[in-house]
């Protein structure tokens, strides 16, 4: 009682609700489903020309290169990661977020995460395709991709490297990535079953085939309840062993720059902090075009942004970490790799990503910037351009100035490289608009348990302000 | 012989689990709640055993680390070893992060397929058109309904007093 009476003494203004108030049962399947049921709007297409067309560059690219080989791409003998593994890096990331939401809030019983799980998995979902297609197209023989597995063959058999961490990322990822589709294939079952139900004709028979004959019995959803609790147990140390093993890819190597402790929690806060700038992104576009105002409040939004000011401050931390090591050790290499990090030729991009990852979420501590949907708009597409310098400056920047100063090079992007990050984005949004029009964006049964026993308590608190 | 039983449609959950704690203190036999969103509550009303689906996840998630680990050992130190970088053949620490994910993947597998398996939940599996609300805003409540021991007039009157809004009486063959 006690903090009740407190809550309403220190709100100044009312707090924003988490669906709109008035929202029935029936209005969330309606509302949710009419998107799947009428004929795209004329913003749907303009998004998928858009990025269908980025996604044709991408291709073009990657068929040129394949054909014509890795030598389309600027990396030579001493950078020999570029554009490539940076894009994958910042994929990766961009994943983690969804399981963050998807998993770790559930275990924290979030009640805000239930209107955006289900777009956010999908994201991470999108952008793990995303970030497997670089290493395979690294390979400079795609084909031979599958080498990457333990499988008895003919050359011995001659086994992977179990001790190397490019080997590690191979477990890491497959297994991020089938979990996570398992993840929300199973959360996707319930709703699937309300689109078939309401739909006629061919529809009702795919969408019958998709949902698995749900019908929503109290036994199977006792068993599904405890079955998503144990999805998101094992997804959420899976979340950080992820993004461990891709700093490991860095962190074990002896580059100065990149043979540093701190990567493995660096790299995941990062990868969490790069991950809500996307969801925001996505999260604020969609509830415009989808027209899901209802559902996607400012309360989710102003949860977000303290999730970005926090992380956003943990990465930089980990900033003034690194520097603070590399001063500490007496390293002359590793001196040497920070200060020309920030003052040699790739000190732009670290000015990039100091201003764009530590310094512009401070803003959001301003409530009249974290109010206002266009300034968070920019924030997060601003986080989104600082995380991918990040990955850039650390990979290229330390590669480019290694031990020996006459192994230094420069390395310089060819199109070809431009083509294929464009290529990526497209992909990713591509699947993503094609997401929104044949599933259900908002998890329909999850949204209706906040709906009944906050319907009361919301009504109260709309009387009291 | 054809089994006959009584749906109670109904818009709130409370009045679901109050419908629910009616009717087995008149002795009456429920046999399930269907509904859109997980109720909480109705599994023991139900007399629903905890599922052992925690078990699956456990087996699987040993058998994942059991196999990440032989096939680590096996093919790096037994059957082909090579040295790299002088490190030893069984190099443990290095094995920690496959086998980890091999935990991890062997114990979601098994969860996911192990929810399939035992909910019933295939492709193939038909669902009637009878209910099609229930996936919307309705919650049933299925009330076995046999043959000379109650009065049908009668239970259809608890329902409607729990607040059943519709009530509909099905045969099954």
């Amino acid at each position: 009682m006690a903090t009740r009476i407190r809550a309403t003494t220190l709100q100044v203004a009312p707090a924003p609700t988490l669906v709109a108030p008035g929202t029935r049962s029936s209005d969330v399947t309606r509302d949710v489903c009419s998107p799947l049921e009428r004929r795209p709007g004329r913003m749907w297409w303009i998004g998928l020309l858009i990025a269908g067309s980025a996604l044709l560059v991408g291709v073009a690219c990657v068929a040129y290169q394949i054909k014509v080989g890795i030598g389309t791409w600027g990396l030579d003998r001493t950078v020999g990661w570029g554009f490539d593994i940076t894009n994958f890096v910042f994929w990766v990331g961009i994943g983690h977020a969804g399981t963050l939401i998807s998993a770790v809030l559930l275990l924290f019983r979030q009640k805000w995460r239930t209107s955006i799980n289900r777009s956010a998995e999908a994201m991470t979902i999108f952008a793990v395709i995303c970030a497997g297609l670089f290493p395979v197209i690294h390979m400079g023989r795609p084909w031979l991709a599958y080498w990457v597995f333990p499988y008895p063959n003919g050359r011995g058999p001659l086994w992977v490297n179990f001790r190397s961490a490019l080997l590690w990322d191979v477990f890491a990822i497959g297994t991020y990535f089938t979990i996570s589709l398992l993840f929300w294939y199973i959360g996707l079952i319930p709703d699937l079953a309300t689109v078939r139900d309401r739909a006629r004709g061919w529809r009702r028979k795919l969408y019958g085939w998709l949902s698995l004959g749900w019908t929503g019995s109290a036994r199977s959803w006792s068993r599904y309840e405890v079955a998503c609790a144990l999805l998101a147990a094992l997804a959420t140390p899976l979340v950080v062993s992820v993004h461990s093993v891709v700093s490991s890819d860095f962190a074990t190597s002896v580059i100065p720059g990149w043979h540093a402790n701190v990567f493995p929690p660096y790299f995941v806060i990062g990868a969490v902090f790069s991950g809500f700038g996307m969801v925001l992104t996505l999260m604020l576009v969609a509830r415009k075009v989808m027209g899901y105002e209802r559902y996607i409040t400012q309360r989710h939004i102003l949860a977000m942004c303290k999730v970005l000011v926090f992380t956003g401050s943990i990465v930089g931390l980990a900033y003034a970490t690194e520097l603070f090591v590399a001063w500490y050790s007496g390293s002359a290499y590793e001196q040497f790799t920070f200060a020309n990090r920030m003052r040699g030729p790739l000190g732009w991009g670290y000015g990039i990503m100091v201003g764009c990852n530590v310094v512009v979420p401070q803003l959001l501590w301003l409530s009249r910037v974290r109010n206002s949907l266009l300034a968070v708009f920019v924030i997060s597409l601003l986080v989104n351009v600082g995380m991918w310098f990040e990955r850039y400056v650390i990979i290229v920047g330390s590669l480019e100035r290694d031990f020996l100063p006459s192994s230094w090079s420069s390395y310089v992007p060819t199109p070809i490289e431009f083509g294929t990050l464009l290529g990526s984005f497209g992909l990713f949004f591509t699947l993503f608009l094609l997401f929104c029009r044949f599933l259900p964006m908002i998890s329909m049964f999850e949204v209706k348990t906040v709906l009944a026993p906050e319907h009361g308590a919301e009504h109260s608190r709309e009387g009291r302000a | 012989m054809t089994r006959r039983q009584l749906v109670g449609y109904f818009e709130e959950d409370s009045q679901v689990v109050h419908a629910l704690r009616i009717c087995r203190e008149r002795g009456l036999e429920t046999l399930d709640v269907v509904s859109p969103f997980p109720l909480h509550g109705i599994d023991e009303a139900l007399g629903l055993r905890r599922t052992r689906l925690p078990w699956l996840t456990l087996i699987g998630g040993s058998v994942g680390l059991a196999l990440g680990m032989a096939l680590q050992y096996w093919s790096s130190a037994s059957d082909w070893p090579l040295n790299v970088g002088g490190k030893p053949f069984n190099s443990f620490p290095a094995f920690v992060p496959v086998a980890f994910e091999l935990t991890i993947l062997g114990a979601g597998l098994c969860t996911v397929f192990g929810l399939l398996a035992r909910t019933g939940l295939h492709p193939w599996r038909r669902v009637g058109p009878e209910r099609l609300r229930t996936s919307d805003d309705r919650i049933a409540l299925v009330v076995a309904r046999r043959d000379a021991s109650h009065d049908p007039r009668e239970l259809r009157q608890v329902l409607f007093e729990c607040g059943a809004v519709e009530v509909v009486e099905e045969e099954l063959p």
